[in-house]
């Protein structure tokens, strides 16, 4: 099931990440993060990785990275796919 | 060994990172009063992705899940049980039945996910006047209940009473709690102390919980948990009393003696298991016998 509404998970603190997810034919990721240099591309591919673990083709994704750990952006995507979804 | 437990908010992803390095010797993910209705689904996502990744050795995890009268704590369960917490702590137990019907739903995922039954222990909170009453029947209810836990704010509130810094208003709870759960041959937790600036207010209420017969005492500010810790660890001198004892004990052994006495004192079998207890304690604690 794909994305059928605007969602939001996550906040703007420190060690957590914002998401924001909203339908779209294709599938795009807006990242911003204090550690961008060093870890963007990386931050990207886990984001791309749990919206394909969620069965997510389409969608425009952005996320607020302040430090948060490899876990904390999965849980935050995840919930964000969870309530773009109209699951939660 | 569970001296101190620190409460950390679900949702809070700064705090439950860092949730081992705060000195307690177990951590409690909170999915419940810290946590608002709109944002369980996100915590109960974060806790599960912070048991699966992260590693927090040397501290215990617990989970407290939503209570059982609400729609959360089934999915609260599946999503927590495969990475195997200490303890789930559930809140407003106020009858066996509440636990036995906790039990059976954590039995039916353990065995979905062919784990073996009990992996996954189960500490009723008690915060009402009901659960007080029926505390003995709770904490024997089925061998997955390890413990009892007091929780103070939700029973003077069912109470219609104040709480108080001083606790009288919970001083049967206190005492109930402790003798129901050492009667079903399981621990006992008692309360946080709710004012985190009191640094001498955290040591009374530390030392009464002990005095009282608690194993430990839980925390909901890191600041406490020093202070909670030493009240629950032996003093040397505790320790040294101890090895001293089974000295004795040893000793009228060897000499095919019934009794013996220490320091004027008859030694008779309590006094012996409390010497085996804090003996153990010292030894996990790294404490060595004085000279």
């Amino acid at each position: 099931m794909e994305i059928v509404k605007l969602a939001t998970a996550g906040t703007m603190e420190s060690s957590d990440a914002y998401v924001e997810i909203e339908p779209a034919a294709s599938l795009d990721i807006q990242l911003e993060s204090v550690v961008q240099e060093q870890f963007g591309d990386e931050i990207c591919r886990v984001v791309r990785e749990v919206l394909e673990e969620g069965g997510v083709s389409g969608a425009n994704v952005r996320v607020v990275d302040r430090g948060a750990l490899e876990c904390v952006i999965r849980a935050r995507v995840e919930t964000a796919i969870l309530r773009g979804k109209g699951d939660a | 060994m569970r001296r101190s437990m620190l409460f950390l908010p679900g949702n809070n992803p700064n705090m439950l990172i860092n949730g081992n390095c705060l000195g307690s010797d177990a951590i409690i993910f909170d999915l419940e009063d810290a946590v608002s209705p709109a944002e369980k689904d996100a915590a109960r996502i974060l806790v599960r992705n912070t048991m699966r990744y992260m590693d927090f050795r040397g501290c215990e995890i617990i989970v407290r899940i939503n209570s059982i009268d609400t729609a959360y704590w089934q999915k609260d369960i599946d999503e927590i049980m495969p990475y195997k917490p200490g303890l789930v702590l559930l809140p407003k137990t106020g009858s066996a039945a509440d636990a036995l019907e906790a039990d059976r739903y954590m039995t039916e995922v353990e065995q979905k996910l062919g784990l073996p039954q009990n992996t996954v222990g189960l500490m009723p909170l008690i915060e009402t006047a009901m659960g007080v009453e029926n505390a003995f029947a709770i904490a024997s209810s089925t061998k997955r209940v390890k413990a009892l836990f007091l929780g103070a704010e939700d029973l003077t509130a069912d109470l219609q009473c104040k709480r108080t810094k001083e606790g009288r208003e919970i001083e049967y709870a206190r005492t109930r709690l402790v003798v129901a759960a050492r009667a079903a041959g399981v621990d006992v937790y008692d309360t946080p102390f709710t004012d985190v600036n009191d640094d001498e207010g955290i040591v009374t209420d530390a030392q009464l919980a002990k005095a009282l017969g608690f194993t430990g005492k839980a925390s909901i500010s890191p600041r406490h948990v020093e202070v909670i810790n030493a009240v629950f660890s032996p003093t040397q001198k505790e320790v040294d009393y101890a090895y001293e004892v089974m000295d004795a004990i040893e000793l009228a052994k060897s000499q095919g003696k019934g009794a013996i006495a220490l320091h004027g004192k008859m030694i008779d079998a309590p006094i012996v298991t409390r010497a085996q207890q804090t003996i153990a304690m010292a030894q996990a604690l790294g404490m060595e016998r004085g000279v």
